[in-house]
């Protein structure tokens, strides 16, 4: 009785806060409606998924939404990987140099992008004149304004503005590590090389999979960074679901489309956490649950 | 046990707290007894001009009137533009409204109209719609309804850098479109870039395309378009033919796509800047120049967009658009009185002698002193016809479709056929 009086007040936040919104999104997927008056009416069935799926700009966001998360698996995590393993070692300045990689991730999103905007700008950009200055015209680029380069450029924004934040996390995985098992592999002769594949590559496990899912999860649900820094385009060539959903709701006025949308972001969203919970982070979430019961 | 009974009592303690709190807050004691006749009223007025010069001179209007009519709270809200249109659409998504709100009428007020956000104002205003210039008021009529007023009315035109054509060797501004094409080669043999264009914005795009339509299939297709919800005609097409043909002589400044309209790198300050020689922007265009950049000074003039050869439009049909208010559905008496006040011609001369607004009221045309202000004054009263923007006159979504389709046009990934297509079927989803 007490129990449920103490969490009453969460669970309703939580309820009007989340379940609801969620409940009304779906529920207006399935309508024709322009946001206005408190409900919707025009009920349409599956119309709104069907149009998805042959919507080419969706289709496209789903590409390249794949596109930003092999490229966060594959070049951005290592690379916190090595900074954070390169931090641990003993050096000077080891604290400002955390610091510095880690002030990215303090950063908003959207002062990171206008950030960006003008690092990038084709003519009055630092990047280009920085480039100009180091003998390296033939590098100089529109960045942002080129369908062709609007990617690598959204990828070289995200890794900066991300990966101080998954380096934390290696250093303070990398850090509860007990010396004496590093140690030990080094006075048995294992080459550093040995000592981080055999010994701190798994034991960072349990953090490296959860700044996976971390990662994936913000990749499918990336909104504001691309929407200040793109704004989707050119022409649609760095349009996220987020973006595209916006434009739906917010200036196309077609809430019903633009709720199956978020519905579809939710549910991608949804069958990755679980699924990854239950067969990659498995073995993480048991061992806390195992060390609860221990204690009890 | 005990636990859940003194739980109980505490919660009945604190809800009597509260509700003793709330009933002592509410009384605010009537100053005097004419307390029905001056009946406090507050009158929430959302405008987008945030920034000088008409800031300060709306909010100095606003203590003018609560001077003269203490009953009435007049609550400023100065947003930006787009953090204005945000806003709208989440409260409007709620069914309210602020009691004055920005518009631009056309198919966004039709429906905020039909979802009963907008009030019929037809008759609160009667008694002075006629000082209105009919020009600037049809916007906001709908149906034979009026649910606005403006405040303001301009148009779209070529802006250019007289010292960058001299350089060129062009002596006129070009009055036919294969005229404006040759300047446009001249331009770029002399080595200046043409034009200066937003592709992020994706709006500025949509003129070209807009104005090569008004002018090939004239003004009263793009309206039966509409309304039949079909664009599938071959003039439509041609319009679109003629953009490409202008963006494969690759006339825009480096890197137009990702650039923005008002940014220290964008459409106005490339211009400002006397980095290209036009660009095609409505009556506010030297204000945001030099607010960017740089006052291109005497340099800037302005020309109507060219005549297409062997279209169906006059060359003297104008495109643009203005501003003006609307009227929530549950707003006070005195939201259309205030208006009233702001719209008085003695008020619209202070208005429009910021420079920043043209005049909408019969009578104040003189006020116009700005040399960029008169050009555009001067080509719009001789226009013959009138259209609105088409990412305001059409419904929301089908204006956005123009916007983006027009803006593949340009980029080169879709075709006239495909723009024209894509636009239809947009319409027809409606």
């Amino acid at each position: 009785m007490t129990i449920v009086l103490f969490i009453l007040p969460a669970l309703v936040l939580f309820m009007l806060l989340v379940l609801a919104p969620i409940a009304l999104a779906a529920y207006s997927s399935f309508f024709k409606w322009n946001g206005f008056g408190l409900f919707p009416t025009n009920f349409i069935g599956l119309d709104n998924f069907t149009r998805l799926l042959e919507d080419e700009v969706f289709l496209g966001d789903l590409w390249r939404g794949l596109l930003l998360i092999i490229f966060s698996l594959v070049i951005q995590l290592p690379l916190a990987l090595a900074i954070a393993l390169l931090l641990n070692q003993k050096m000077r300045g080891r604290a400002f140099y955390r610091l510095l990689f880690f002030m990215p991730y303090v950063l908003s999103e959207v002062i990171t992008a206008v950030l960006f905007t003008m690092i990038l700008s084709p003519e009055r950009g630092l990047a280009n004149e920085l480039l100009a200055f180091v003998g390296l015209e033939s590098l100089e680029s529109t960045f942002l304004s080129e369908p062709s380069t609007v990617m690598y450029s959204l990828m070289i924004v995200m890794t900066w503005k991300y990966f101080g934040f998954h380096m934390i996390l290696y250093l303070a995985g990398r850090q509860s590590i007990p010396n004496e098992l590093t140690e030990a592999a080094q006075i048995d002769g294992a080459t550093p090389w040995r000592v981080f594949w055999h010994v701190t590559l798994p034991l960072l496990g349990p953090t490296i999979r959860i700044t996976i899912f971390l990662s994936v999860i913000g990749t499918i649900q990336l909104f504001d960074l691309v929407y200040v820094l793109t704004g989707g385009g050119p022409v649609h060539a760095s349009e996220t679901m987020g973006v595209t959903m916006y434009e739906f709701g917010f200036k196309r006025f077609q809430v019903g489309y633009a709720s199956a949308i978020s519905v579809v972001m939710f549910l991608l969203s949804l069958v990755f956490a679980i699924g990854y919970q239950r067969f990659v982070m498995r073995r993480d979430t048991e061992g806390a649950i195992t060390n609860m019961r221990a204690k009890r | 046990m005990s636990l859940t009974r003194r739980g109980v009592v505490t919660l009945a303690a604190t809800a009597l707290l509260l509700a003793g709190c709330g009933s002592s807050g509410e009384e605010t004691p009537a100053p005097g007894g004419s307390a029905a006749a001056q009946e406090k009223v507050t009158v929430e007025w959302w405008h987008i001009q945030n920034i000088e010069p008409m800031q300060p001179v709306w909010e100095a209007m606003a203590k003018e009137y609560m001077a003269a009519n203490p009953n009435v709270t007049i609550n400023i809200t100065a947003l930006e533009n787009e953090a204005f249109k945000a806003k709208m659409t989440t409260v409007a998504q709620s069914g309210e409204s602020p009691d004055i709100y920005q518009t631009w009428g056309g198919g966004v007020l039709q429906q905020q109209a039909d979802a009963g956000i907008a009030k019929d104002i037809t008759a609160d205003i009667a008694s002075w719609a006629d000082t209105i210039t009919p020009a600037a008021a049809a916007a906001y009529k709908l149906n034979g309804k009026t649910y606005g007023v403006p405040y303001d009315i301009g148009m779209v035109g070529f802006w250019y850098n007289k010292a960058l054509f001299a350089k060129a060797g062009i002596t006129a501004p070009p009055a036919t479109w294969t005229e404006f094409i040759d300047d446009v080669k001249k331009l770029q043999a002399a080595g200046i870039t043409p034009l200066s264009l937003a592709g992020k914005a994706k709006w500025p795009g949509h003129y070209y395309w807009a104005y090569l339509a008004m002018r090939i299939a004239g003004l009263d297709a793009l309206k039966q378009a509409a309304a039949a919800k079909s664009f599938d005609n071959p003039d439509f097409i041609a319009a679109g033919q003629k953009l490409k043909e202008l963006a494969d002589l690759k006339p825009f400044q480096n890197g137009f796509l990702g650039a923005n309209y008002d940014t220290p790198d964008g459409q106005a300050a490339t211009m400002g800047n006397g980095k290209a020689a036009m660009e095609l922007m409505g009556q506010w265009a030297p204000t945001v120049q030099k607010d960017t950049a740089k006052d291109l000074g005497e340099d800037l003039a302005f020309f109507p967009f060219p005549m297409v050869e062997g279209g169906k439009g006059s060359a003297t049909d104008a495109f643009g658009g203005g501003g003006g208010f609307a009227v929530g559905a549950d707003a006070p008496p005195a939201a259309t009185d205030f208006l009233k006040f702001i719209l008085s011609a003695e008020n619209h001369r202070k208005e429009i002698a910021t420079g920043a607004l043209l005049p909408v009221i019969k009578g104040t045309e003189d006020a116009v002193t700005s040399r960029t202000g008169k050009m555009v004054a001067d080509t719009l009263a001789q226009a013959t016809d009138f259209q609105l923007y088409l990412d305001q006159a059409y419904p929301p979504a089908v204006g956005q479709q123009v916007n983006d389709s027009v803006a593949e046009l340009i980029a080169g990934t879709k075709s006239p056929e495909e723009v024209v297509k894509a636009i239809t079927e947009t319409a027809q989803s409606e």
